[in-house]
């Protein structure tokens, strides 16, 4: 798989169109590195001009600054910005919308200013310009329904993208009760990702996936990591993971075009 | 002798407001207990926040049945205390219904007979708002931070509501005058009859009278105390309101400067400070108490209008865990109120009671019980933010505590050494490349 490294550009003294930053989750963790793979393979498709930092890259800093640690969330940001503003790096494509949030929003007033988009508004401008053609039938008639990640949607407004992205499937596009800007979230974020939640009676990733069941999808399409695994947990709980899938936009995209 | 109402009338009325504005500036006095923080720009896109949500009620709509029937209340009640300027007028200067020596007939009669509309309108709607809190049932009026005075507060301001209105209609009633008149009565003119005729009138006419304008001064006093206070506070705390994306959490400035010294390979961490800068004690990061929010924050806890739609869209809240948004609202503010007192009560200065906001009133466990989602604030009808209050204690909580759940401790750690959540080597993270 063709993926250079910045530190590759450098050596040819190129630069590349696009950063992509692939995250902690995109780079480790087994599910979230197939959503980062499908995502380069469209990226390599579409002759797009991009590189990744590799063993530059370190974790944002974002988890720890809403477990509380701003400490570590400065420190994080302000080695990642040495790095990012040593290449200078104009603009970022992640399939993070945390990584998204927190480099759009949080790095520039530490002093790096960067464009930064999320795959899908990456992946829809691939299609607008022509770049990415034919996306083909796959999942034509498919009832498809979107989970809005919450540092995509409400935090930073981004509600369109994914759903013309997943338009151009042909798939069925059913709404949630709770869409856009009144989408439940999946349960990961606020750092609970990594710790057991309190106690209560039930997982907000359960009632998320029966928020989604209601729509009697055959896919349910995520444009984060963390939304990915908690939907992909939900499924499991409610034993419907042979009738129903969990994919991330850039999946559903790579799989249309048989990459 | 003939003076004695207009000056009972004058005292009543400097009384009232006199109290008031006493409380208006304990009110600010309590905000003012918060940090700074600078809220003034972009000034246009503030004025306009204030005019749609505020004035307008964009984000009530947001749930129709609820948003509809607040703002028949919310424009009844403004119009209808137009007439309060005319009572105003007639109380102190001895005059009756002043406006129709300056109005056509017509034009009184059509403002009188549209609040006459709108005061029906208004009982009508508060009888259902009634019903929603006590029959009904509604979920979110029930939660365990809704029992005792924020569910009394509540159903006296519907009471409230009731008896005001009624006495509005039943003083115009009883005006024999204003019903001969026979414009503006068509509410009025259908119970007049009720009240029969003659010289009883009048008395019941003048009880009526000063009854309403005594139940408003009572009502205007009654509004510190209660989550009505949005009334007024709704306007300067939508135009105070974060613009910046939701998810753009504040960078403490003071970190930055450590962090910075940190970095600075040249930097000598003991060098003596400079030259006019104090040393100063070292900042507190985060919040435990009130003190330690910005007055934006302690402002919004007043404003809290206890609806509970954050609430009802917390997805923990949802599955159970005892984070509450609206809870935290409420806390913040009774435990402003509390330091407030404590204020009063030692000639101007804050003793140390023993207490805080984190503990005595919010747990750890509501705490971290929050996923950042921002539901509650887009919920908030009144653009309140009670997420921010949940990330300033938690970083006091780590950073001046230590007091993480185990498992955030062991993922800072392997962010520290790794530079990732997980427990992997920071030179693999390109191995996705070359793996199937
Ligand atoms: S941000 Fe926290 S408190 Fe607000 S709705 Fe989400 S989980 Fe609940
Ligand atoms: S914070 Fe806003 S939404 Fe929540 S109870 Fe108060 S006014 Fe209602």
């Amino acid at each position: 798989m063709k993926v250079p490294t910045m530190a590759e550009y450098m050596a040819e003294g190129k630069q590349p169109e696009i950063l992509f930053w692939v995250g902690s989750a995109g780079s480790y963790d087994d599910r979230a590195k197939k959503i980062t793979k499908a995502f380069v393979k469209i990226l390599n498709k579409a002759n797009v001009d991009f590189a990744v930092l590799g063993p530059e890259e370190s974790s944002t800093g974002d988890v720890a600054k809403r477990a509380g640690n701003e400490f570590l969330f400065q420190m994080q940001a302000m080695m990642n910005i040495e790095v990012l503003n040593g290449y200078e790096i104009k603009r970022i494509v992640t399939c993070d919308p945390h990584s998204f949030n927190c480099i759009k929003n949080e790095y520039p007033s530490l002093g790096g200013k960067y464009e930064v988009v999320h795959h899908t508004q990456f992946i829809k401008e691939l299609i607008d310009s022509g770049r990415l053609q034919n996306v083909g039938d796959t999942y034509k008639g498919k009832r498809i329904t979107f989970h809005d990640p919450c540092y995509l949607g409400r935090a930073n407004e981004v509600y369109d993208a994914p759903r013309d992205v997943l338009s151009v499937l042909n798939a069925n596009l059913t709404e949630m009760k709770r869409h856009k800007a009144t989408a439940l979230c999946c349960g990961a974020g606020g750092a609970q990702m990594f710790k057991e939640p309190e106690k209560g009676d039930k997982d907000i990733n359960v009632l998320r996936t029966e928020d989604a069941l209601e729509t009697n999808p055959e896919i349910i399409a995520t444009g984060c990591p963390y939304c990915n695994t908690m939907m992909t947990d939900g499924v499991k709980y409610k034993e419907k993971e042979d009738s129903i899938i969990v994919q991330d936009i850039a999946e559903l995209i790579a799989n249309a075009q048989n990459l | 002798m003939e003076y004695i109402p207009n000056i009972l009338f004058a005292i009543l009325l400097i009384v009232g407001v006199g109290y008031f504005a006493k409380n208006v500036k304990k009110l600010t006095r309590n905000i003012k207990l918060g940090k700074d923080v600078d809220r003034s720009d972009n000034k246009s896109e503030r004025w306009k926040n204030m005019a749609m949500i505020a004035l307008g009620q964009s984000k009530m709509v947001k749930r129709p049945i609820a948003g509809f029937l607040h703002i028949i209340v919310y424009v009844g009640f403004i119009i209808i205390n137009l007439e309060v300027l005319e009572i105003i007028i007639d109380g102190l200067f001895g005059t009756h219904r002043v406006f129709t020596k300056v109005l056509p007939d017509s034009v009184y009669g059509f403002l009188i007979g549209s609040f006459e509309i709108l005061a029906v309108l208004v009982l009508i709607t508060v009888i259902i708002f009634w019903l929603r809190r006590n029959v009904i049932k509604l979920k979110r009026f029930l939660s365990a931070e809704m029992k005792g005075w924020p569910k009394s507060d509540g159903n006296i301001i519907l009471y409230f509501e009731v008896v005001l209105m009624t006495l509005f209609l039943v003083m115009n009633a009883t005006d024999a005058e204003f019903q001969a008149m026979g414009s503006g009565n068509i509410i009025s003119k259908h119970i007049a009859g009720l009240f029969g005729s003659g010289e009883h009138l009048h008395i019941i006419e003048r009880a009526a009278w000063w009854l309403h304008i005594a139940g408003i001064l009572v009502f205007l006093n009654y509004l510190y105390y209660s989550k009505h206070l949005h009334i007024l506070l709704a306007f300067p705390n939508t135009w105070y309101a974060n613009l910046k994306p939701k998810g753009q959490f504040v960078n403490d400035a003071s970190v930055t400067k450590e962090v910075k010294l940190m970095m600075d390979p040249n930097a000598d961490p003991f060098a003596a400070p400079a030259e006019g800068e104090d040393e100063g004690e070292p900042e507190k990061f985060g919040a435990s108490d009130v003190q330690d929010l910005n007055w934006v924050q302690l402002m919004n806890s007043y404003t809290c209008t206890e609806c509970g739609r954050c609430t009802s869209e917390c997805p923990a809240n949802l599955t159970g865990k005892k984070l509450s948004p609206r809870k935290i609202m409420m806390d913040t503010r009774d435990r402003l109120e509390e330091v407030g007192k404590n204020i009063d009560a030692n000639n101007g200065t804050f003793v140390d009671d023993g207490k805080s906001l984190l503990n005595d009133y919010i747990t750890t466990e509501e705490l971290w019980a929050c996923t950042s989602c921002n539901a509650c604030v887009e919920a908030c009808p009144v653009n309140i933010d009670p997420l921010s209050i949940i990330m300033e204690m938690r970083k006091y909580l780590v950073m001046e505590q230590s007091a993480a759940p185990t498992e955030l401790n062991v993922m800072m750690g392997n962010i520290e050494n790794n530079g990732a959540p997980w427990p992997y080597n920071q030179m693999d993270r390109l191995n996705w490349k070359d793996e199937n």
